[in-house]
């Protein structure tokens, strides 16, 4: 699947497209199909998010895993801070990364 | 957006702006009686300087902002002494003014009008400069040590 | 050191606000992407992997305990509680909010620092040895020609928009503490036949893809010139460095594809020409900086005495301090690598309390170090029991520098955007591995750089041992290099062969240093083993 990628002009934080709104949180991405670049466009003249673009991402019953590891780290946090990424409570998250 | 002027050539000089055709470097080499000429990044400015009387503008195009070659083509021209207009045109913004200023630029051309407001501004943010450069301005070095005329 | 007047204060200001009304720009979608990029990265503005991410100055790597305190309050107000100390003598922060940045600088401003000119394609940050103004085999204090060229270099209207960045490094003692050759621009400050103090320039150096050693392009220019001959070298570059490729952008890339000889002969052209433009600050403005370099009210005739009663100060004090030129005093290094560490990283209170130990040990002064470590450089000796003891109770006093574990490690994947790979935790489990064989303490001074990625900001060019993160089909490849060295000795590393996985090369590091162990003659480090018998032995151990 592709999914849709960015930052948060304001915060910088790292989103993802829902189909409806930027989430923090990759399992909520959509398959965007051929629609990325539309998109893409839409939502940085809206000023919603700051340099998008689609990247390639698998989906299964743990939900939606970015196929390129550089991807996985954003999708985190860095693995060496577990206690700053999005999932604080697991020590182990950061073997999702690898 | 608010209710903004937008300007497509600000000038720097009394003078009447000349409509002169610019030549390239090369092409003036052969017709150095142009009154006009254009620099691109890759052009030595210096090749220009034993024929620069006639010439009433010069032109430094910079195709991408980042290019930075035509500051150095700029001072190079005014530290020859070259009196005339130096009109830096292409991808120019406002946040460029500035420098461009202090190399010797007199006038601006950008490729997309710029805010009336944003030059102003540029032109008065920076009430001193650490550099002597071609603008003649006086650096805080010498404002330090009292040379106020620089 | 350096305090400003009221035009420095005015330039730095007028840039906050500059920078507020291009972020009010950016917002407002007046600014696309693309035009403001360049100008927030002129302001040390990145946009990383997980937020913006803020590099700030700081110049020639000194600060003042307010400055530090400035900086340990910023990583609570707009960042996440911590910093991380640079290759580049600077401090960067991971999380900081666009939205925020212009208040940010506001704030730093009032303790006259800033982020001018951290990133981007123009003058960086200057460097400088770490133990100026302190160590006892310095000519003279570099930093005064060091802040003659920050100003200068603030701002210049022909220099900001250079094919690539440009770095700059000034030191003044024939042992090289700052990477001197491997700068953009090197000057050692000299002192000539006939005792004049004089500037050598070595000019083409870095890091990068293309590693390359700075020949030295005129052994003396003379101090009331140093400006005008930098801006010669600029010009030049400015005007014929290639602007095609980014990767053959840098400096060295034209010395090398001039030559040494050419490129020194259109500098001199230029300096003759410059030399009728007066760009040179008069020699007073060099005298007027000094003066805020004038050393501290050192004591006389103080003991020189350490009690060595406690084995884990006796080796502190053996491994992190550097002799002072005053009698009495030694210049204390606390390392920012505990074993497992993330190198570099400090928390706001662990800021607040280096800040507090500097004015209450070190007449109000800290260094920051290009290995990623604080140097309190004017503490009496007979304060060190107290300094060490106060240190120990942070978790600040890990007797490690320039052993195997006062590693070099870039941010690497787990915040760069550039990285291919992760560098810390591979620094982590090396320090880890040997803490736990207890081989670390035989090892003696041993650099270890990791950088990951190309761009090489953690130095592997220049390590002992180097390690380089690639990406080998979508995953974490570190390869190995021997005999790099950034000091007076500058070498660069030599690959050994193919890369390691992340345990793997772990257990190659530990190869390499067997190998050491087994080979060396008395008094010699491991680069010194490595020059001797060369890249095959270890080839053999890591490879057959």
């Amino acid at each position: 699947m592709k999914i849709l990628t960015g930052n948060d002009l304001k915060t910088g934080q790292v989103v993802w497209w829902t189909g409806e709104y930027w989430s923090l949180h990759v399992n909520d991405a959509i398959d965007v199909g051929d629609k990325a670049d539309e998109i893409a466009k839409r939502e940085e003249a809206l000023r919603n998010v700051n340099v998008p673009y689609a990247i390639d991402a698998t989906q299964d019953e743990n939900g939606v895993r970015p196929a390129h590891i550089k991807e996985r780290v954003r999708a985190l946090g860095p693995t060496v801070r577990p206690d700053l990424t999005l999932k604080p409570a697991d020590p182990a998250a950061g073997n999702w990364v690898i | 957006m608010t209710d903004a002027s937008f300007t497509e050539l600000v000038r720097l000089r009394d003078d009447e702006a000349s409509d002169a055709p610019a030549v390239t470097v090369d092409s003036f080499a052969d017709q150095s009686n142009a009154g006009a000429v254009r620099i691109e990044p890759g052009d030595d400015a210096r090749l220009l300087l034993p024929h620069l009387d006639h010439v009433t503008r010069v032109e430094v195009n910079f195709p991408s902002f980042t290019d930075g070659r035509g500051y150095s083509a700029a001072q190079i021209l005014r530290e020859a002494g070259y009196t005339g207009e130096v009109r830096a045109v292409g991808d120019v913004a406002v946040d460029q003014l500035g420098y461009m200023r202090r190399c010797g630029f007199d006038a601006f051309q950008p490729e997309v009008p710029m805010n009336e407001a944003d030059v102003e501004a540029a032109f008065t943010r920076w009430e001193n400069v650490y550099q002597k450069t071609s603008d003649g301005r006086v650096p805080i070095w010498a404002l330090r040590h009292g040379e106020a005329d620089g | 050191m350096y305090k400003y007047d009221s035009w420095d204060q005015q330039m730095v200001d007028t840039r906050v606000e500059e920078f507020r009304d291009q972020t009010r720009r950016r917002l407002s979608g007046e600014l696309p992407e693309e035009k403001f990029r360049p100008l927030r990265l002129m302001n040390g503005l990145y946009l990383q992997l997980h937020a913006y991410m803020l590099r700030v100055a700081v110049p020639y790597g000194t600060l003042n305990g307010a400055q530090m305190h400035a900086l340990a309050d910023i990583a609570t107000k707009y960042d996440r509680g911590y910093g991380h100390f640079t290759t580049r003598q600077n401090i960067q922060y991971n999380w900081i909010k666009l939205e925020d940045a212009p208040d940010l600088l506001a704030d730093l401003a009032k303790v006259e620092m800033h982020a001018i000119q951290t990133s981007g394609n123009c003058i960086r940050n200057i460097s400088s040895d770490h133990f100026a103004g302190a160590a006892r085999d310095e000519l003279i204090d570099p930093r005064p020609y060091a802040e003659l060229m920050r100003q200068w270099s603030s701002f210049h209207p022909e220099f900001s928009y250079l094919p690539r960045k440009f770095k700059i490094a000034v030191i003044a003692s024939d042992t090289d503490r700052a990477a001197m050759r491997l700068h953009d621009i090197g000057i050692q400050i000299v002192k000539n036949a006939e005792g004049e103090i004089g500037a050598a320039f070595y000019v083409g150096g870095g890091m990068g893809r293309t590693p390359m050693i700075a020949p030295c392009i005129n052994e003396f220019v003379p101090l009331d010139r140093l400006i005008t001959y930098a801006e010669a070298c600029l010009r030049v570059y400015n005007r014929y460095g290639r602007r095609d490729n980014k990767y053959k952008a840098r400096i060295k890339i034209l010395v090398h594809e001039l030559g040494k000889d050419e490129y020194t002969r259109q500098v001199e052209d230029e300096y003759a020409h410059m030399l009728e433009q007066g760009v040179e600050p008069p020699f007073a403005e060099l005298e007027r900086i000094k003066t805020y370099f004038a050393d501290p009210a050192f004591e006389t005739g103080l003991s020189t005495e350490v009690d060595r009663s406690d084995p884990d100060f006796a080796l502190w004090v053996d491994r992190n301090t550097h002799p002072h030129k005053a009698d009495g005093y030694v210049s204390a290094v606390i390392s920012l690598k505990p074993v497992g560490g993330i190198p570099g990283d400090a928390s706001d209170e662990q800021i607040h309390l280096m800040a507090d130990l500097a004015t209450e040990y070190s007449f109000d002064e800290l260094r920051v170090m290009h290995t990623q470590n604080i140097v309190l450089p004017h503490v009496k000796i007979a304060d060190l029991p107290a300094l060490f003891a106060k240190l120990d109770a942070a978790g600040l006093s890990t007797p490690n520098l320039d052993q195997i574990d006062d590693i070099i490690a870039c941010p690497g994947l787990d915040y760069c955007s550039l990285a291919n790979a992760r560098s810390i935790p591979v620094a982590q489990k090396i320090s880890e591995r040997f803490a736990a064989n207890g081989k670390g303490a035989e090892l003696g001074q041993l650099k270890l750089k990791i950088s990951g990625c190309i761009n090489a900001c953690g130095h592997h060019h220049a390590g002992h041992i180097g390690i380089l993160g690639v990406d080998r089909k979508g995953t974490e490849n570190y390869q190995l290099l021997l005999g790099g060295s950034e000091a007076e000795d500058t070498s660069l590393a030599k690959i050994t062969g193919p890369g390691f996985d992340e345990d793997g090369i772990v257990g190659a590091v530990e190869t390499v240093t067997d190998v050491y162990l087994a080979q060396r003659t008395d008094g010699e480090r491991f680069l010194d083993t490595y020059r001797r018998i060369g890249m095959a032995p270890f080839k053999e151990a890591l490879y057959d």
